[in-house]
């Protein structure tokens, strides 16, 4: 290889790596920036004052009003699990396992992550939309000059809220999602309804269900870490607003599916 | 006591103080006048810690004001934002007792309610108001509910940004004297950004002009209609020919 091909080369490579590099350097700067917001937010918690009123609404907004969502997502979802666990299994003669895997399917995986998911597209998505607001219409500065810190008023109690309350989302969307597979087993499937019932319960095991929380509880940090960060983040103008609104609610999804993988390895490869 | 020297500061490529020097003297009126978009927001509130100088520094009573606790700074300070800037989520009388209803002001719900009462009236707003919430009002009222809100914990220190703007004529003559009232009465050290010449000779002791990003004039209300500084004529006679250029 002679001087001016191998200078090419290196030039070639530095403009490659270069152009990797510095998405790859704004990544890891947006990391580490998110990590340090939810630091302190964290470390908010623990001191004081702790608005009491602004968790009470963020528990109220996240929890309470989510309810009918999930409980749709869990309800279908759980319906559907049984006709396709009940026409797989058929093609081995398994079809009796309906109970069993509708169970821990809801429990482990789709209870989370649908809870998550619906949790996510409209939680994160109003956070981000109001917080963004407040900044563009100087709110947050109004906040600060009437010494009250915006990341203790505004972000921790969020956050509080959706940690503590998507858990509870995920327990009553398991239950939905499994009534969901009872009902169609039992009108449609020809299941025994105590049967159906008894299966799951003596097949179910603490750590299916109580995994599926841990995970929610995750994905509720997640959620409203990205609500607050994009909304507290948010460009000027009508237009930084949206744009804060739409990141909030992608980044939640797919930072709470990546978390999943995550959880799920971790609790579960053995 | 507050100063400012060799303030400076940037939005990306837009310079917008470039060495600012001012103080303003305990219990003294200051009137801050300039063209839109000449950096007077900037400036308050970067006294305030809001926006941080590139350069240059601020203080309060001989102290740097970002070196001190911020807390019982903050809380030394009112603040009437330009857009008002009031919490839609909660009504009107929770806007403006929101310091009485937490932090180390707090007192009970009621007499909070009583306070905030009394400041609307203050600002020229019967006690019907105190329930609507922020989208229910003018944008005229929004603004005197951002005053009273500003002015109800009794700060030693007030930033009016724009106080009178979208009010009526009487209304403006109703803040105006306010304002003077709160000066002159409470002996707070005010300063008001405007663009009212009215505003200027009713609460004025003393006027600033910013321009270019640096303050280019400073005297009593009488200096100002005496001087013969072209930018600071042509703006309190709102001539479209000067040395400021029309188009900005
Ligand atoms: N947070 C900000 N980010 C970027 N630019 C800003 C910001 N705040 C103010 N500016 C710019 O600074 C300049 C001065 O703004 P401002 O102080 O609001 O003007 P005015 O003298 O009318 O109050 C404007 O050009 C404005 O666009
Ligand atoms: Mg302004």
């Amino acid at each position: 290889m002679n001087m001016a091909a191998g200078s090419w080369l290196a030039g070639f490579l530095a403009g490659v790596l270069g152009g990797l590099g510095r998405p790859v350097l704004g990544l890891l700067a947006t990391i580490g920036r998110v990590t340090l917001f939810a630091l302190e937010a964290v470390s908010h918690i623990f001191r004081p004052p702790f608005y009491w009123r602004e968790f009470g609404q963020a528990v109220m907004q996240i929890g309470w009003y989510s309810l009918p969502v999930v409980g749709m997502t869990a309800i279908f979802t759980g319906g559907a699990l049984a006709l396709q666990i009940y026409a797989g299994g058929n093609r081995f003669g398994a079809e009796a396992v309906v109970p069993q895997i509708v169970a821990i399917g809801m429990a482990r995986e789709l209870g989370p992550v649908l809870g998550g998911l619906m949790v996510a597209a409209r939680v994160a998505s109003s956070i981000a939309a109001e917080i963004g607001t407040m900044k563009v219409t100087e709110q947050i500065d109004a906040l600060t000059t009437l010494s009250t810190n915006p990341m203790k008023y505004l972000t921790v109690p969020r956050l509080l809220a959706a940690t503590l309350t998507l858990p509870v989302l995920v327990g009553i969307g398991d239950s939905i999602g499994i009534m969901g597979g009872w009902l169609v087993g039992v009108t449609r499937l020809d299941f025994n309804s105590a049967t159906y019932l008894k299966n799951t319960v003596d097949f179910l095991q603490v750590w299916d269900v109580g995994s599926g929380l841990v995970k929610g509880a995750v994905f509720g940090f997640i959620v409203a870490l990205m609500g607050c960060w994009h909304g507290m983040n948010s460009g000027r103008g009508a237009q930084g607003v949206g744009a804060a609104t739409k990141s909030a609610v992608v980044s939640a999804s797919v930072l709470i599916l990546a978390a999943n993988y995550l959880l799920t390895e971790v609790f579960f490869s053995a | 006591m507050i100063t400012l020297s060799g303030v400076y500061k940037a939005f990306g490529s837009n310079q917008v103080l470039n060495g600012v020097d001012l103080s303003i003297a305990r219990g003294e009126s200051m009137v801050i006048i300039g063209g839109s978009g000449t950096g007077k927001s900037v400036m308050l509130k970067s006294v305030l810690g809001l926006v941080t100088p590139d350069r240059g520094t601020i203080t309060l009573d001989g102290q740097d004001v970002l070196k001190q606790e911020r807390d019982a700074f903050l809380a030394r300070f009112g603040m009437l934002f330009q857009g008002a800037a009031l919490f839609d989520s909660m009504p009107v009388w929770e806007n403006v007792a929101f310091r009485l209803l937490r932090g180390s002001l707090k007192r009970p719900r009621s007499e909070a309610r009583e306070v905030a009462v009394e400041k609307l009236r203050r600002v020229g707003l019967g006690p019907q108001v105190a329930d609507l919430f922020p989208a229910e009002l003018s944008g005229g009222m929004q603004k005197r509910v951002g005053l009273a809100r500003a002015i109800a914990a009794g700060p030693e220190i007030i930033f009016f940004d724009e106080p009178t703007t979208g009010l009526d004529p009487i209304m403006s003559g109703v803040i105006n004297e306010l304002i003077r009232e709160i000066v002159t009465e409470m002996g707070a050290t005010a300063m008001t950004i405007t663009h009212d010449m009215t505003s200027v000779r009713a609460i004025a002791d003393k006027v600033a002009m910013l321009h270019g990003g640096i303050v280019r004039w400073t005297g009593t209300v009488a200096e100002m209609d005496a001087t013969s500084d072209p930018y600071v004529q042509q703006f309190i006679h709102g001539r479209a020919e000067g040395p400021i250029p029309s188009v900005r």
